[in-house]
């Protein structure tokens, strides 16, 4: 391990200065064509429809207008994109013959500015056959509901039902059992810069350029050049050095790509195309909304035996990949932090008539953990224990990492109970209980809430195999999936200054100054000695389909091929020195930016010194050295293996900890929620830089806030869509921010070269968990329970109204019967709990 | 068209452009400012504020045409003699950005914020900002870095 003066610091940005001043270079700031025209997209004012033609006369007798395209273009020269399962669901980048959503691209036109383009797209015709309308996805699965894709025959795009261990033994065994229903909303991250495309056709080379503010995975880049008609090597992505925040949402602008990259294909000119916000809001992505029935078997003294889980996932008009990722992402860790071995997952996905959805930050765990960490204290309830009690009991132990899960995870390192007790010890948590009990006296609704996550961080793309059946996937023609992989090049000039390039797509997480950090520590030298390249360009960067920056990668894979590619330059270097010492390089080593004799005694070279020679005189190089000072490193994960016959499979790579606590108080007449206090204690190995690493939790914190209290994006019953600006779809500002205590412990990963893992995603999976349960306790004297977000003030104070005129409850009834309208559910007061059989 | 004369930044510029024209498209396309951003369109997230006559507007809801014979200052031109602004400084050293993409309007909402109360509590410093909407932070790096530039700005410095 080399010397660590630089990791572990809270060294600035190098970043900022340029994004400060004004200077950064954003999608749309980046004129990297001449002459590019501006694309307007026409979009469905329908949620459902058959298209039965087009009039685009008026647009395009418009004065400055080049051109359109349609969705018989789109048919006739494109392919549908694959999607993650078998149903025969064909998902063009633009709706050919009939609208799924409103807001679904159906023209693009494109004029001499955006101004030209806007006005004619409003001058463009269609001719639609409205249809009816679904948008709940249990009603989508009726017999009677309308089927949005006729050659699938119903509206469920996939379902797997996963089964570990035996739970129904689980059950049957079981001295309590527990069931809820739990309704999830469809957010979304909202970027403050929107997608940007800007697409150019070469006929003569046959090349397709396409910048865009695509984040990854890229594995969309083949699915797209297969949609084209391209060859791989004929179609270039280049994401600019700056992109305006993405948290997921930014992984589904690929089809918005092809349709650009067709524009400008058929119209021979180079499409420029800047996403509006109403665009954003009404088709970009979110995460799905999900209604999932929860049970949990357990024997009296807490321990649990098993869970079963069954969800639908809304997916929208079409199943886009990489979903059914909304199902499959945390497959590894459905068990979260508990030891259970029990588990059955009957997993729905299912198509309506909203808009699509994909990765959102926290991808599908945030889903998770509102619904199991609402169990927890549901049981904990139920027998009379402290939350905190529930959860110890049943939590991975020290002792067992690396630990398996039964669904086939890998939790390679942690310390789980510690990281619990250092949370509840920083919420001062008896002392909260203390506080409740007064407050509670007073007839004040004052909640303590709980969350604990396994944060997974490098997802293995070979989840999303999943999602097919073991037959299928056992067939001979079936190709399995796997792995995670991101690489580096660092070389060092005839001056022995340091490049470091890399093919991530930051979104604001400070690669550059992460990178110079872990270079500055490997080779002896200040961050400001390495110059960090980080634009992507799938021509000239080193990369594979698991590239990108998605999935809290970087901190975990994208630093490990940076500290290999460092470690294998050094280890050139040490042998150069060698040669030029006439010493053996076992007696050498390589210290404060020098090759040196381990001793200490003699000579040493420098890197300066080395470059010099090496760069000058290769006759100086040793015989079979390769000349020029640099080396290039890809850094895959060998845990990262494809689903197994058993369904089983490690869907990330490193799995860092999140444990919380959170105090709220529910005003009683106006169901305001006021958070008191709110810890958050993560263990996420290595922290490389302290201040990017808080920045990202209090970041991912706000976007579970967001999910939990405010943002939906909502439809009327006819799907007409009811949050197209920012006066409707409501972002947290400061105001509504709370403060945050965080603290770290830290059990480095074993698998990566500097103990680090994954941290964007962060408290954006536990927040919508801990708040929720923190209101539930807060108001568990009138019998209610939180079941589904967000809790708008309306829906809350509807449930206390209700409750209040329903007077005290004094039967238990159990936890199983929904009410969906509310937004929790009367239960009684703790004081009448029936006692166990 | 029509003409639009400004001052932006202490340069005087003149240029023509549709009376249409939004005064956010004129500044990143005819003065080639592209520091200022554009995020809603629709005067709520508050990426594209600038300082229009001393004061803080957002330059996505106005015309280019209402800003003929004004003063106008974008984060361009808050670095002086090379050096970063005293508000940028702070933003850099308390991590009061991500992305960046917010990051002029919350610089300009700030400095306006803090021309008119130049020793704000924290909460009125989150009352201040809450104009523009950031994504990436959380706010507590901006609220941290406009609450340590407050003495540095009212110290003339």
């Amino acid at each position: 391990m080399s010397e660590t003066r630089w990791i572990g610091k809270s060294v600035k940005r190098v970043e900022d200065a340029r994004l400060l001043t004004g200077r950064g270079t954003y999608i749309d700031d980046h004129p990297p064509v001449a002459n590019a025209c501006h694309a307007a997209i026409v979009r469905s004012p329908l949620p459902h429809a058959v298209i039965r033609g087009y009039d685009l006369s008026a647009a395009l007798a418009l004065d400055g207008v080049v051109g359109a395209i349609t969705g018989e273009d789109v048919a006739r020269h494109t392919k549908p994109f694959s999607v993650g399962v078998t149903a025969p669901i064909h998902y063009y980048c633009a709706a050919t013959d009939r609208v799924r959503f409103v807001g679904e691209p159906v023209v693009v036109v494109v004029a001499k500015n955006r101004y030209v383009a806007e006005d004619a797209a409003e001058l463009v015709q269609v001719d639609y056959d409205p249809l009816p309308v679904v948008l709940d996805p249990e009603r989508a699965l009726d017999s009677t509901a309308p089927v949005l894709h006729q050659a699938v025959g119903s509206n469920l795009a996939g379902h797997r039902r996963l089964v570990y261990g035996e739970p129904e033994r689980a059950f049957r065994e079981a001295d309590v059992v527990l069931s809820e229903r739990f309704s999830f909303p469809k957010y979304g991250s909202t970027p403050i810069e929107t997608y940007g495309v800007i697409a150019r056709w070469d006929p003569l080379d046959g090349v397709c350029t396409v910048w865009s503010n695509f984040m990854g995975p890229f594995i969309m880049h083949p699915l797209t050049a297969r949609v084209l008609g391209l060859a791989e090597n004929k179609l270039r992505f280049i994401v600019p050095t700056d992109i305006g925040g993405s948290f997921g949402i930014k992984s589904s602008i690929y089809p918005y790509i092809a349709l650009m990259a067709l524009a400008a294909m058929r119209l021979g000119v180079p499409v420029k195309w800047i996403e509006d916000r109403r665009e954003h809001l009404l088709a970009s992505s979110s995460g799905t909304d999900r209604v999932a029935y929860r049970e949990v078997a357990a024997c009296r003294d807490g321990t649990i035996l098993g869970m079963r889980f069954k969800w639908l996932d809304n997916v929208g008009g079409y199943i886009r990949s990489p979903e059914p990722g909304c199902s499959f992402r945390p497959t590894g860790n459905f068990v979260g932090p508990y030891r259970f071995q029990h588990l059955e997952v009957d997993a729905s996905v299912v198509m309506t008539n909203k808009s699509l959805t994909g990765p959102n930050r926290g991808y599908a765990c945030g889903h998770l953990y509102f619904e199991t960490e609402g169990m927890m204290d549901r049981l904990a309830d139920r027998l009379g224990l402290d939350p905190v009690e529930v959860r110890r009991k049943n939590l991975v132990q020290p002792d067992q990492f690396p630990y398996r899960t039964p669904t086939g995870g890998l939790y390679d390192s942690g310390d789980y109970p510690a990281v619990f007790d250092k949370a509840l010890e920083l919420a001062r948590y008896d002392e909260l209980r203390r506080e409740q009990a007064k407050a509670r006296a007073g007839g004040r609704y004052f909640g303590i809430g709980l969350a604990l996550a396994v944060d997974p961080s490098v997802s293995n793309m070979g989840y999303v195999a999943t999602a097919l059946d073991p037959q299928f996937r056992a067939k001979p023609e079936y190709l399995p999936k796997s792995g995670a992989v991101d690489a580096a090049t660092i070389k060092i000039d005839p001056l022995g200054r340091v490049i470091a390039i890399l093919g991530t797509t930051p979104q604001g997480q400070g690669h550059q100054t992460v990178v110079s950090q872990i270079v500055a520590d490997e080779l002896g030298l200040a961050p400001q000695d390495v110059t960090v390249v980080d634009e992507m360009d799938t021509f000239t960067r080193v990369w594979s389909i698991s590239s990108g920056t998605y999935s809290s990668r970087f901190g975990s894979v994208g630093t490990s091929a940076v500290a290999l590619a460092a470690r294998k330059l050094k280890a050139k270097l040490v042998d150069y020195g060698a040669h030029l010492m006439e010493l053996p390089v076992a007696s050498l080593e390589f210290r404060d930016g020098a090759v040196r004799p381990r001793s200490g005694k003699g000579p040493s070279y420098s890197i300066k010194d080395l470059a010099g020679r090496a760069h000058w005189n290769t006759e100086s190089l040793p015989e079979g050295m390769e000349p020029a000072l640099q080396a290039t490193a890809v850094f895959g994960f060998t845990v990262a293996k494809a689903v197994d016959a058993e369904d089983r499979v490690n869907s990330s790579n490193t799995y860092g900890f999140i444990a919380e606590v959170m105090a709220v108080e529910v005003d009683p007449e106006t169901a305001a929620i006021k958070i008191l206090r709110y810890v958050t204690v993560h263990d996420a190995g290595t922290i490389i830089n302290p201040m990017i690493a808080e920045g990202q939790i209090y970041g991912g914190a706000l976007h579970g806030l967001g999910g939990a209290l405010y943002e939906e994006l909502a439809y009327d019953e006819h799907g007409q869509f009811l949050t197209g600006t920012f006066m409707d779809y409501l972002v947290p500002t400061a105001s509504e921010a709370p403060p945050i205590d965080i603290a770290h412990i830290v059990s480095p990963s074993p698998l990566t070269p500097l103990g680090s893992k994954g941290l964007g995603e962060s408290s954006s999976m536990t927040v919508p968990a801990v708040i929720a349960n923190a209101v539930s306790d807060a108001l568990a004297p009138l019998g209610i329970w939180i079941n589904e977000l967000p809790m708008t003030p309306s829906k809350l104070w509807t449930a206390m109204d209700r409750a209040r005129r329903a007077g005290a409850p004094t039967v238990r009834t159990g936890v199983s019967e929904p009410l969906a309208s509310f937004s929790g559910h009367p239960r009684p007061k703790p004081a009448s709990r029936t006692p166990l059989p | 068209m029509v003409t639009v004369r400004l001052n932006v930044n202490g340069v005087a510029h003149e240029g023509r452009c549709e009376p249409r024209k939004l005064l956010v498209d004129f500044i990143r396309e005819d003065l080639g400012l592209t520091g200022t951003h554009v995020g809603c369109e629709h005067g709520i997230c508050g990426a594209c504020t600038i300082m229009f006559n001393g004061e803080a507007a957002r330059s996505c809801i106005m015309l280019a045409v209402q800003a003929d014979g004004a003063e106008l200052a974008t984060v361009e031109g808050l670095m002086r003699d090379g050096k970063l602004h005293p508000l940028q400084e702070a933003f850099r050293e308390h991590h009061g950005l991500q992305c960046g993409f917010c990051t002029p309007g919350m610089l300009m909402t700030a400095l306006d914020f803090l021309r008119t109360n130049p020793a704000p509590s924290d909460r009125e410093i989150r009352e201040g900002i809450s104009a523009v909407l950031c994504r990436c932070t959380g706010y507590q790096g901006i609220v941290n870095a406009v609450r340590a530039a407050a003495p540095i700005l009212a110290s003339g410095r």
